[in-house]
């Protein structure tokens, strides 16, 4: 009877809202500096990012309704636009933090200046109980604090009322910024403990609708399907005051009707625009478009190395080079993408990462490779690709199916639903030839490894299995990036990566939002929601 | 027992074993839907244990018997479950939702037969004419332009460049509050609260997704209406009645037009089913929220309890509709008496 206990306890605690909603959108709230109106293509599924089943959208409103102890810089790009700062973090309800000697324990002091909605101040019992929850409930939330070697609650150490540590079996650099990601975020304990049952002892059916938090926006107004509203805590004190009083973001689910809303001046902000529209909102320049390369973030062409001939390292870099990079970036990403092919070293000279691969569209090549690897007359596949990212990958699909037709390789496509992808795909590595578009929340290269080129994890999609990279990941994941072995290993990774190309790069993609003139101080984030905190409307 | 209420209790008691069916058949086809909702809702990192995790939670670790036992038992106790891609008990969703689309179909049809049904008249009345010709090019043109695409046309054209109509951003403007929720119509429990500017500005919202789905249904009506006026006009009680002098109008609307009601009324109940599963492209476009959407995104996402709801809520309203327009002929067809 669990499932059935599951579903009737959710439902009684979800038919009472507790939280004073707003019951009328005031007056002025268009038009004027103070409110920010956003559209989104799909909505809010849970006020709390630890419940199971929260979808991505709903980051946002962790990231803009709770704090953490720490958070990450912005810093500005080469065209004006903001981005995060993945090397650069900042406090946020911690004041300062030490770390021992031995790298693996993180001392943190707690701002006095953080106090939670209800006017009571953080404590580091807080702190401790939002930690045991996230590595406690399992799914997404344990696995991203496992990143951080997070994973059980005696890591967490009330040491006084003002000060916290954590505790990590060995020394990571991962540890740090993986309290700046929206996982960690710091609940008020004593609120949500009174609705604390045995069967839910973390609370997650009041806090699903109710948040309990310290962050500088609270939310009050959620229409399931339809809106929800933040509405600025003037109290908060842990960074510069947010500029604008409320933001409404409204969920409009067709791109057409989004951008004309965007064009006709009725929303303030477009967020993740699509790349064709991104590009003409540019050219057309009524409103402006913001946009970052997604850090450690690639589309690829993925390879899988259980299906012929693709064991093969030869047809492998055959089809490197029979690829249509320009082509691809100009026509299916729109010009919004950052070109990984064509890089002029077999032998990588630094550790950037994405960096150009050592490959570009060379047909005699191709066929060359193809021919030494005894397929002369080319072979027949099966193209994936994922129809919920029809936008950019249907186009792609159809490019390397005419190109790779070229060097003879007969590409049939096969179009899979939404719901079945990440079975095919990621959790069952089925499909021979696929496209993928995994990005690492840290920014480190060896973190992009651990999750997409070793074997058996989730986004090596193409079941590759090199003894020499699993030992190098295993080496490097938690080495300090100052560390002298540190710069060797990247490059001996990407070296190999380069080499036996299980995933092609076809490029970086852009994280683009479009807004109007007078609204400023938007960034992008590697979590690719809204941080509403640094807005201003002028 | 009057043959009358005879054959509508007779009906009634056929409808419980279409909604039977409809829930097994719902039950089932939901589980055989591609996809794993474990996987799907386990989140973006997940690995093998949380997803295991998960289908113990979503209790799909079970076998199908003993999950439809569940299902059921929570179907009689009024639990329809939790829908994982809104987060919401879907009973509550289903209910804020539908009236949403039902105000949008019922406008819909009425903008419809306000213009289907004169028109069909008229072009029986005037055979070959140019209201004829004008009525073939509009049933012609509701029946082949695609739902999406007139929704986007009529957006662009009054929103984006005239400007008349308000933002397509659902039933209501950002800046009006919701009525006070009675039958969750916003036009009617505006004016039950007497609040008129919420009622235009609700109103106001709903004309140009009223006006796409009217078109819609335009050309099904209208072309009913002309063929059973035509039927009418040619028979032998409007001759009788033109030999006997009677006046043009009074042939028209009493005689003729009352004997083509039946077609024209089984047409109008087949036309709403139809709607409400046209609705979804409407919905779409004008950011409405409603049924339609609702199930297209728990359809994507294996969300089974919502699916189910889903159509178990539909089933229910094809049955009700479908009795109310057979209880409605069986009321007003001149051939049946009222007392027997």
């Amino acid at each position: 009877m669990q499932r059935r206990k599951f579903l009737k306890t959710l439902g009684v605690a979800s038919g009472a809202s507790l939280i004073p909603f707003l019951k009328y959108v005031p007056a002025e709230a268009s038009g004027n500096n103070n409110t920010l109106i956003v559209v989104s293509g799909s909505g809010i599924n849970s006020l709390d990012l630890h419940r199971k089943g929260t979808n991505r959208p709903s980051y946002q409103v962790t990231v803009n309704i709770y704090d953490r102890l720490v958070r990450f810089g912005v810093k500005e790009l080469e065209d004006g636009s903001l981005a995060y700062d993945s090397t650069k973090i900042e406090p946020e309800v911690a004041e300062s933090w030490v770390v021992s000697n031995d790298g693996r324990s993180l001392t943190f002091k707690i701002n006095p200046d953080a106090i939670f909605w209800d006017g009571t101040p953080v404590t580091a019992y807080d702190v401790k109980w939002s930690f045991d929850r996230a590595v406690s409930l399992g799914g997404f939330p344990a696995v991203q604090m496992k990143a951080g070697s997070m994973t059980s609650p005696e890591q967490f150490v009330v040491i006084d009322e003002m000060t916290f540590r954590v505790d990590t079996p060995k020394s990571s650099k991962l540890t740090l910024p993986d309290l700046a990601v929206p996982i960690p975020f710091i609940i008020n304990s004593k609120v949500a403990k009174n609705y604390a049952t045995d069967d839910d002892p973390w609370s997650t059916e009041y806090l699903h609708k109710n948040p309990a938090g310290s962050g500088a926006f609270k939310i009050v107004r959620w229409d399931p399907g339809q809106q929800f509203i933040y509405e600025r805590n003037d109290n908060w004190l842990l960074g510069p005051k947010p500029g604008v009083k409320r933001v409404i973001v409204r969920e409009i689910p067709s791109a057409s009707t989004r951008r004309a809303l965007t064009e006709r001046g009725d929303a303030d902000l477009y967020m993740n625009v699509a790349a064709k529209d991104a590009k003409e909102f540019k050219s057309e320049g009524k409103v402006t478009v913001s946009g970052a390369p997604i850090d450690n973030c690639l589309h690829v062409l993925a390879l899988n190395l259980d299906y012929k001939p693709y064991d093969n390292i030869k047809v492998r870099q055959a089809i490197a080079y029979a690829l249509p990079y320009e082509d691809i970036i100009s026509a299916a990403a729109y010009g919004r993408g950052k070109p990984m092919f064509g890089g002029s070293e077999k032998i990588p000279t630094n550790i950037t990462w994405p960096q150009p691969f050592p490959y570009s569209t060379n047909l005699e090549k191709a066929k060359e490779l193809l021919a030494e690897a005894g397929l002369k007359n080319g072979f027949e596949t099966t193209l994936s690709f994922n129809l919920g990212l029809a936008d950019w990958q249907e186009p792609t699909s159809l490019l390397i199916q005419e190109s790779l037709g070229k060097i003879g390789i007969k590409v049939k496509l096969n179009k899979i639903p939404g719901a079945n992808w990440r079975t095919a795909a990621l959790v069952e590595k089925r499909l021979p030839m696929h496209l993928e578009n995994f990005g690492g929340w840290l920014n480190y290269p060896d973190y992009y490894f651990f999750w997409a080129y070793k074997n058996g994890h989730l986004f090596n999609s193409s079941n590759y299995k090199n003894t020499k990279v699993e030992n190098l990941v295993d080496d490097t994941m938690h080495m300090s990036t100052d560390d002298p072995q540190y710069e060797t290993n990247v490059k001996e990774m990407i070296a190999i990566a380069f080499e036996d190309v299980p995933r092609i790069p076809l490029y970086q993609p852009f994280l683009d939002s479009a807004m109007q003139k007078n609204v400023n101080g938007y960034a992008s984030w590697f979590h690719r929601q809204l941080d509403c905190r640094s807005i201003t409307k002028s | 027992m009057t043959p009358k209420l005879f054959q509508i209790t007779g009906r009634l008691a056929q409808a419980i074993p279409s909604v039977l069916v409809v829930i097994i058949l719902s039950f089932i086809l939901t589980r055989m839907l591609p996809g794993d909702p474990a996987v799907y809702f386990a989140g973006d990192m997940a690995d093998k244990e949380s997803i295991e995790q998960m289908r113990r939670s979503l209790g799909l670790d079970r076998s199908w018997l003993e999950q439809f036992y569940i299902y059921i038992i929570n179907l009689i106790e009024g639990d329809w479950g939790i829908s994982l891609t809104t987060g919401q008990p879907v009973t509550d969703e289903l209910l804020a939702r539908l009236p949403a689309s039902l105000e949008l179909t019922i406008f819909g049809l009425i903008l419809s037969i306000a213009a289907a049904v004169p028109l069909g008249i008229a072009a029986a009345n005037h055979k070959d004419s140019w209201i004829d010709h004008f009525c073939r090019i509009l049933v012609t043109a509701g029946v082949s332009l695609p739902i999406f695409f007139t929704g986007l046309f009529l957006v662009y054209i009054f929103y984006f460049l005239l400007g008349w109509a308000p933002s397509p951003i659902g039933r209501i403007d950002i800046l009006v509050l919701s009525p006070p929720p009675v039958t969750g119509f916003y036009t009617i429990d505006s004016l039950l609260a007497n609040e008129s500017e919420t009622f235009f500005a609700s109103l106001a919202q709903l004309i140009l997704p009223a006006a796409t789905l009217g078109l819609f249904a335009l050309a099904p009506i209208a072309r009913m209406t002309r063929s059973a006026m035509l039927g009418a006009l040619k028979s032998d009680y409007v001759r009788t009645a033109r030999a006997s002098g009677l006046s043009r109008k009074k042939i028209l609307l009493t005689y003729a037009l009352q004997n083509s009601a039946l077609p024209i009324f089984t047409t109008l109940g087949m036309v709403f089913s139809f709607l409400l599963g046209a609705n979804v492209l409407v919905e779409k476009v004008f950011s409405w929220p409603g049924v339609g959407l609702y199930a297209i995104e728990a359809l994507i996402a294996s969300d089974y309890a919502a699916v189910q709801g889903f159509v178990l809520t539909m089933a229910l309203l094809f049955v009700f509709v479908n009795l109310t327009i057979d209880i409605i002929l069986t009321l007003i067809d001149p051939r049946v008496g009222f007392d027997d």
